[in-house]
């Protein structure tokens, strides 16, 4: 087994990154099993210590917090993933086809994606948000959107060099139809740089979703998420109360664990020993 | 030199069509919103003939590209129409917020960019000592880490824990500076830490970068010390890089002061943005979006300049 091995022979920094992103997986599956509580329920007084009915106390309305973040984990998690995987199929479609075809459709994505990037993210999100309607659809629409465009600049520049191999030279004079070359030639070859880039945008998509709900213009209650848990309850730590610096420290965590992998997959990637 | 003048004219130009497309996007995005302005604002049960004259007010019965022109005109006059959820003008509203945004945004740039500059070239100096990791690895996290997650701990710290500081940072013109100094310490520091870790990275890779060319070799062969070639040597040919990177940095530095500020409760453009987005206030989102975009691009278009300027490469004739 490749795989296996590969694991087997993974830097320690690695096996921690696994390890985090399991136990996060695991929690957040298995949330409904484990916890005594649901997601909305109000079982306790408002900001209770720790006990041994809330092992991280409550939050700002009572309910518990460690169930919070479990489910927290689940939804936060989930709609990360399929922001994520939305903006890939975008992106990399386009920047295949851009490569792929060149001429005006290269030129004309490539301008658009120019003037997209020159403005900032988080402000361009903003003002998309205020005229749509506030759903979770809107926010996967917006950050899938404005994500697809990096995941086009990566997917266009690495199909670029494909695109002028003799491979793909040899497709096209048989005649091949540009999907068959994009899906046959290209993606294969371009599949190992996307897949840490994949990482790189999740953890970039899951801070962003976090950033929006933190503003109160993400994922909104009482649905439980990271960046809302932490906004929910900002005023305690000003009575010494450090609630919201949990669903803080799981976004900070699960980001660091994904980063550390996509660190492993760029160094057995690019083969280099040093850095 | 008169390539160099060409390069850079056809930068700010593009910068400036940039802008210009912008603000067409802008409007685009806010015009082309389903259903009317005007219903969305007044809700379902509103007369129809309020609609008409709330349509008459916020000037929708004209044509979309007349109406474009007459809000970029008034928009470089410094008018900036009325807010919609409290009526008064934007131009009042934004003003004094902008000035504290700036402020915020310089104050941490005046602790991160030489501070980060200094480190990243220690670290590059005695790259993979027990110091360079440890930048490494702080450099590493305070990327990983939400600006919020940095802010409340600093508040735990340094406000809660050790009450030296504010929570709040609420600044008004009573105050002398020494006092909005003290308010903005948290939140600069916040900022702070989140910019230097990248400025810290990249300073360290572009000097890393400039060490392995074959003057630098040169130099280490005449029996040059290793601080001399770092300073005197890798650090200018590694300025373009480094500029760049600060450039960029600052650009990010307005935008990121707009999560730093909600933490804060800092009085600035960023925090009246998210509330306008929350209330659906769409002229001042407007208003502030596009002044947001217009430093941003300007700072990015000024480390172009810089970067075409200190590169000695491009300065000289051909």
């Amino acid at each position: 087994m490749p795989i296996l091995n590969m694991f087997k022979k993974a830097p320690l920094t690695a096996r921690i990154g696994l390890f985090i992103i399991a136990v996060n997986i695991f929690l957040a599956m298995l949330a409904p099993v484990i916890s005594n509580y649901t997601e909305t329920e109000i079982s306790g007084d408002v900001w209770e210590e720790s006990s041994a009915d809330h092992l991280l106390g409550t939050d700002h309305l009572g309910r518990d917090l460690l169930t919070r973040l479990m489910y927290g984990a689940r939804n936060t998690i989930a709609i990360a993933v399929v922001i994520t995987a939305i903006s890939f199929v975008i992106g990399s479609l386009a920047g295949f086809m851009a490569a792929a075809l060149g001429g005006w459709v290269d030129l004309l994505l490539s301008r658009a994606v120019d003037i997209i990037m020159s403005f900032p993210t988080l402000i361009f999100a903003l003002m998309l948000l205020s005229v749509l309607p506030n759903s979770i659809p809107s926010l996967i629409f917006v950050i899938a959107a404005l994500d697809a465009t990096r995941v086009y600049r990566l997917s266009r520049a690495v199909a670029m060099d494909i695109a002028v191999k003799e491979f793909v030279e040899a497709a096209r004079l048989r005649g091949e139809k540009i999907w068959w070359i994009m899906g046959q030639e290209i993606l294969p070859n371009a599949l190992p740089p996307l897949v840490a880039e994949f990482g790189l945008r999740f953890c970039f998509v899951f801070l962003f979703i976090s950033a929006l709900s933190f503003l109160g213009l993400g994922i909104q209650p009482p649905t439980a998420d990271w960046g809302s848990m932490v906004r929910e309850n900002a005023g305690a730590i000003t009575f010494g109360i450090f609630t919201p610096l949990w669903p803080a420290a799981a976004i900070a965590l699960l980001t660091v664990a994904v980063n550390l992998i996509v660190d492993w997959f760029l160094n057995i990637a690019s083969g280099l020993k040093d850095q | 030199m008169k390539e160099l003048t060409t390069l850079i004219l056809k930068r700010v130009g593009q910068g400036i069509i940039t802008l210009f497309i912008i603000s067409l996007l802008i409007f685009i995005g806010v015009d082309a919103l389903p259903g009317d302005l005007a219903e969305s604002i007044l809700g379902q049960q509103a007369l129809p003939e309020t609609v008409e004259a709330f349509r008459k007010e916020l000037k929708l019965d004209q044509p979309p590209h007349i109406r474009y022109f007459t809000w970029l005109q008034s928009f470089a006059r410094g008018d900036l129409g009325n807010s919609l959820s409290n009526g008064r003008p934007i131009a009042d509203l934004i003003g004094w917020r902008f000035a504290n945004t700036l402020f915020l945004a310089f104050a941490a740039a005046f602790i991160s960019v030489p501070l980060s500059i200094f480190l990243g070239i220690l670290a590059a100096l005695y790259r993979n000592s027990l110091f360079d990791r440890l930048i490494s690895m702080t450099t590493l996290s305070a990327i990983s880490f939400p600006e919020f997650f940095i802010a409340y701990i600093l508040i735990a710290l340094f406000a809660v824990q050790i009450p030296l500081f504010p929570t709040i940072s609420n600044i008004h013109d009573q105050m002398s500076l020494w006092e909005k100094l003290h308010a903005i310490i948290l939140p600069g520091l916040t900022l702070s830490l989140v910019v230097m870790a990248h400025m810290m990275r990249q300073t360290r890779a572009a000097v890393i970068n400039v060490l392995a060319s074959p003057y630098i070799e040169m130099a280490k062969l005449k029996g040059m010390g290793k601080k001399r070639i770092v300073f005197l040597h890798a650090f200018p040919n590694a300025l373009s890089p480094v500029i760049n990177v600060v450039a960029l940095n600052l650009a990010y530095l307005v935008v990121g002061v707009v999560i730093v500020e909600v933490v804060f409760v800092y009085p600035g453009l960023g925090q009246l943005l998210v509330d306008s987005v929350a209330k659906r206030d769409i002229p001042v989102v407007q208003a502030s979006g596009l002044i947001f975009a217009a430093v941003y691009i300007l700072l990015n278009l000024m480390a172009d300049v810089m970067s075409i300027l200190s590169n000695p490469r491009l300065r000289a004739p051909h």
